[in-house]
């Protein structure tokens, strides 16, 4: 058996993100983009669209979801994958949320299908 | 027979209920021993709300009197507060010296709530709200009138506003977040219990930050400052910012705590001989405010203390506020997320609002306002987990509504009697509809609206009357195809920024809630246009939403295939100077900007800015008077020009003063799609002007105004609006067409495609011929500029949004690993 390795790493407050908006954490190379929802749900995903690498986390969240600002390709929040007819999926990370403090699971990511 | 000893710390809303299950079992298996902090048998908590707006009185709301101790053989130490607990001799101290000694022991203390340290907490007049005494205080300051602020507009904050209202108390509710109930309501339910309480003349503040809490000589509370600065008279602050867990006592004995008290699913805490329960419980990650859970674990521990083996599995909890008059339900989870679905009913006129969050065909959340009868019903499917598929389409109708087929909603109005209210805001009935599209012979939704005042107001009864029309009609109706917003609405641009006025909707969740908005937050396409809708209609009193904006709006600057960012300031009328230019040539250098480039606008780019360093870029060509250009904006871009009289020998007019003139009067205004202006000083037009949004071709006997060109996806040479005498009468004439686009045009559309819709001749009409309405157009626009001239970048550089240009973290190599 494998035990599953886990690397949370605090990376903010809830406050710091506005509703409906996201704030980029910088990994290394790799820029994560962390949203928050109307209601207070918070999302990772590499800040990379799948089209073609747009800046997500510059994007308008609505619905769970975020429609990038360089062609509006609507992207799942959860999960990463474009919905309607575009296909594509980004990384998206584990989050987690204790009190207000924001962790966000750097080992782990849902790999492209 | 020997009975075995059980001990309860804390008399609580929990272990009353265990006792009760404990009893109902087996009334004859321990000795029990009760100590309570608090000097009083147990009550219900619950409904201490009803108690502090005078609705009930203490003894209404008692659980257990003191006969009901005396009956069942129950010890209680009233005013006992437990200070130590003897794990290995098994014995439980009071403060004021009473011990008792125990088989199994239950901890059940409840939380405590929670204080915001801010300077002044410890004022005579700073109260929290959470037993009888706190009420019983509230109650005597209430006696004196006066205005009392509340922060926290949680449950019981509301709550606790509500009942010192009815005292007759002026209330003033402090609230950090930007809707109300954030936790149970989603941002539509919110804004309608904040319009709720604003009518029962409650002022309410979202959005507010606690500074200070301001007191007298005598150290008695007078007010409170908030972080902006205002300061709000008080003679009492009560603080209902949420509760803590009680656990001083368990981790002062050793238990392993969290939050919580940490139980296993037997509720047993790492004594196997110690129990916990209620509030001070910790139990999976989870602890619980609400009783419904605590009830649960209740019984858990009446089975396990009879050597049974139940085990607690956590619980979903369902929310309802306890202020008469004020409907409202929440239960779940009412998260967006893209694996769920979500069903919204809104009836505006009724003030109802429903939402129900599916996953796999299972409610998993419900938000209920204003109709909460199926709240129960709604949260008893969410328990079970019931496959709703089968009911989909009424579900949200609720449980009357099932086992029926689902009705044809045409034959449904057809069957209506001729008396039935169609339209609630003018009385009209279904007879009067039907009655005068016969007598009058019309034919278009326009015509019913103009002879019965039918769907004229709100017009939320539009559905209805189409119908009547429709089953009146039969095919002689064809109605005109409406394209919706979006997919959030049945409406069209048109009718969303008609009834944005007529019915003074003021911020985006109002138009959604009261324009029965589809979904609940609105998406990408709509959400910024009912943000320029709003900025348009009422500049002075709405404030942007700029999560609502398009990227570049909300950064001012334009994004570039690569995330950088381009950079363009304004130079007026296309001039500039040594200093512009070196100021920019500066910045190039600094910043190591990679491309500058002169724009068709007559300006300079400088493209592939990394964002962090917009705000320095700014900074520097702010010093060199430099403002945002609104490259990136649905608003004024350029207005080009020629250099006119000034240096050309053809030259009729100074074109480039008027240009100047007319940019430096319009900047900063938002339009519904870009705004490109130009002036040429004759009719060589080296502006280019008669292909732009606005013209003006400069001729001897004044100023000739185009309008509605477009050289992008289309081509377009403008329509002549007009000549003019004078530049003031040229700048007021252009301001004016303007104006009217702002007002009439559909988001994103530009002023060819308006201008077409309406017809060139209404413009030329209204702008031209008609002198009031000229007037009154550009009297609005000046008084819009009032809020718009702002300069975004200045804004920023002295810290505006910040948290835009600035990463949350970076996280370094060695703490990624
Ligand atoms: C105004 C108000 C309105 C509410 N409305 C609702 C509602 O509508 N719906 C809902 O589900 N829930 C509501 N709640 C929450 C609900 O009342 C609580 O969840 C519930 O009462 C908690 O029960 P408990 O037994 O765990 O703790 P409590 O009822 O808080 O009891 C704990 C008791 O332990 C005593 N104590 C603490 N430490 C010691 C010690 N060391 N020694 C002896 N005694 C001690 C305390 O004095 C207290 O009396 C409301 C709460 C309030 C205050
Ligand atoms: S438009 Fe006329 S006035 Fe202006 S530069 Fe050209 S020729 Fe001269
Ligand atoms: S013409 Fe097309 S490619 Fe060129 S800048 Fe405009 S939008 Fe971009
Ligand atoms: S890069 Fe995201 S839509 Fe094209």
């Amino acid at each position: 058996m494998t035990a599953e390795i886990r690397n949370w790493v605090p990376v903010g407050q809830l406050e710091d993100i506005p509703r409906e908006g996201a704030r980029c954490v910088r990994n290394g190379e790799m820029t994560i983009a962390v949203f928050r929802t109307a209601t207070d749900d918070i999302y990772a995903l590499e800040d990379k669209c799948p089209h073609r690498n747009g800046p997500l986390s510059q994007g308008i969240v609505h619905d769970g979801c975020v429609t990038c600002p360089l062609h509006n390709w609507v992207i799942s929040l959860e999960t990463g994958t474009a919905q309607g007819a575009d296909e594509g999926q980004t990384l998206a990370f584990p989050v987690r949320v204790e009190e207000t403090r924001i962790y966000i699971d750097l080992s782990y990511s849902h790999e492209v299908a | 027979m020997n009975r075995k000893k059980l001990v309860i710390v804390g008399n609580g809303m929990a272990p009353g209920r265990m006792l009760e299950d404990l009893f109902e079992k087996n009334r004859e298996a321990y000795d029990v021993t009760i100590f309570n902090a608090e000097p009083r048998v147990n009550y219900n908590r619950l409904m201490l709300s009803p108690v502090l707006s005078g609705e009930k009185t203490y003894e209404d709301i008692i659980t257990h009197g003191d006969d009901w101790y005396a009956e069942n053989g129950v010890t209680l130490h009233k005013s006992a507060r437990v200070s130590e607990i003897d794990r290995e001799a098994r014995t439980v101290t009071s403060e004021n010296g009473i011990t008792a000694s125990y088989d199994k022991l239950v901890i059940a203390t409840g939380s405590s709530p929670f204080i915001i340290p801010l300077p002044g907490k410890d004022l005579d007049g700073v109260l929290t709200y959470r037993d009888l005494d706190d009420v019983e205080r509230m109650l005597e300051t209430a006696k004196r009138g006066g205005r009392a602020v509340v922060i926290g507009g949680g449950l019981l904050g509301l709550e606790a506003a509500a009942g010192l209202r009815m005292q007759g108390m002026d209330v003033t509710v402090l609230h950090l977040m930007p809707t109300l109930m954030e936790r149970q309501l989603d941002p539509s339910a919110g804004f309608l219990l904040e319009e709720e309480f604003k009518r029962r003349g409650i002022d309410v503040r979202t959005k507010a930050n606690s500074h200070e809490i301001l007191g007298d000589d005598t150290g008695k509370v007078r007010g409170i400052r908030l972080d902006d600065g205002t300061e709000i008279e008080a003679s009492i602050i009560v603080m209902a910012v949420g509760i803590r867990p009680s656990v001083d006592l368990a981790r002062a004995i050793g238990l392993d705590t969290n939050r919580g008290i940490l139980v296993g699913d037997d509720m047993r805490t790492s004594d196997e001989n110690i129990f916990a329960l209620g509030e001070c419980v910790e139990h999976r990650g989870m602890c619980y405010g609400l009783v419904a859970p605590l009830y649960e674990m209740a019984r858990v521990i009446a089975e396990n203390l009879l050597d049974g083996v139940d085990a607690y599995a956590g619980s979903a909890t369902a929310t309802k506020l306890k202020v008469t008059g004020v409907d409202l339900y929440s239960a779940g989870d009412f998260a967006e997320g893209e694996d769920r679905e979500e069903i919204v009913l809104r009836d505006a006129s009724a003030g109802v609002y429903k939402r129900l969050v599916l996953k796999d065909n299972k409610i998993i959340g419900a938000v209920l306002y204003g109709e909460t009868s199926d709240g129960p019903w709604f949260f008893d499917l969410l328990k079970k987990g019931t496959d709703v598929s089968e009911m989909r389409e009424t579900l949200i109708f609720g449980q009357a509504y099932q086992g029926g087929a689902p009705l044809d909603p045409t034959a449904a109005v057809a069957a209506l009697p001729d008396d039935a209210e169609i339209c609630g805001c003018n009385g009209v009935c279904k007879g009067k509809i039907v009655g005068t599209i016969k007598e009058k012979g019309l034919t278009t939704l326009d015509g019913v609206r103009a002879h019965t005042k039918a769907s004229n107001s709100c017009g939320t009864c539009t559905g209805l009357v189409e119908q009547l029309m429709q089953i009146t009609l039969g095919d002689a109706y064809n109605p005109a195809a409406v394209t919706p917003m979006c997919g959030c609405t049945t409406l069209g641009h048109d009718d969303v920024r008609r009834l944005i006025k007529s019915k003074e909707l003021k911020t985006i969740p109002a138009v959604m809630q009261e324009l029965e908005w589809t979904s609940s937050g609105g998406c990408a396409k709509c959400r910024p246009a009912l943000n320029y809708y709003l900025v348009s209609d009422w500049p002075d009193e709405y404030a942007d939403d700029y999560q609502s904006r398009f990227i570049n709006e909300r950064v001012h600057a334009n994004i570039q295939k690569d995330g950088t960012y381009s950079v363009v300031p304004r130079m007026w009328g296309g001039q500039t100077s040594s200093t512009e230019l070196r100021a920019i040539a500066d910045v190039v250098d600094k910043f190591s900007i990679p491309t500058v480039k002169v724009t068709g606008g007559q300006r300079i780019d400088m493209l592939g800015i990394r964002k962090e360093d917009l705000p320095a870029v700014w900074a520097d060509l702010g010093k060199a008077g430099f403002v945002s250009g609104h490259a990136y904006a649905k608003g004024l871009r350029t207005v080009k020009t020629c250099v006119g009289t000034d240096w050309c020998r053809f030259g009729t007019q100074d074109s480039t003063g008027l240009g100047v003139r007319i940019e430096k009067f319009m900047w900063g205004s938002w339009t519904p799609a870009k705004v490109k202006m130009a002036v040429s000083g004759c009719p060589r037009n080296c502006a280019e002007a008669t292909c732009k949004d606005v013209g003006v071709i400069c001729v001897d006997s004044g100023y000739e105004i185009h309008f509605a060109g477009a050289a992008g996806l289309d081509i377009k040479g403008t329509e002549v609006l007009g000549l003019v005498k004078t530049e003031d009468e040229a700048l007021e004439h252009i301001v004016a067409v303007v104006q009217m686009y702002r007002e009439q045009g559909r988001y994103l559309e530009r002023i060819y495609k308006w201008a077409k819709r309406i017809g060139y001749d209404e413009v030329r009409r209204q702008i031209m011929d008609d002198a009031d309405k000229r007037k009154s157009y550009f009297d609005r626009f000046v008084f819009s500029q009032k809020f718009a001239q702002v300069d975004p970048w200045s804004e920023r550089v002295s810290g505006k949004d910040k948290h835009e240009f600035r990463p949350m973290a970076v996280i370094t190599r060695e703490a990624a690993e």
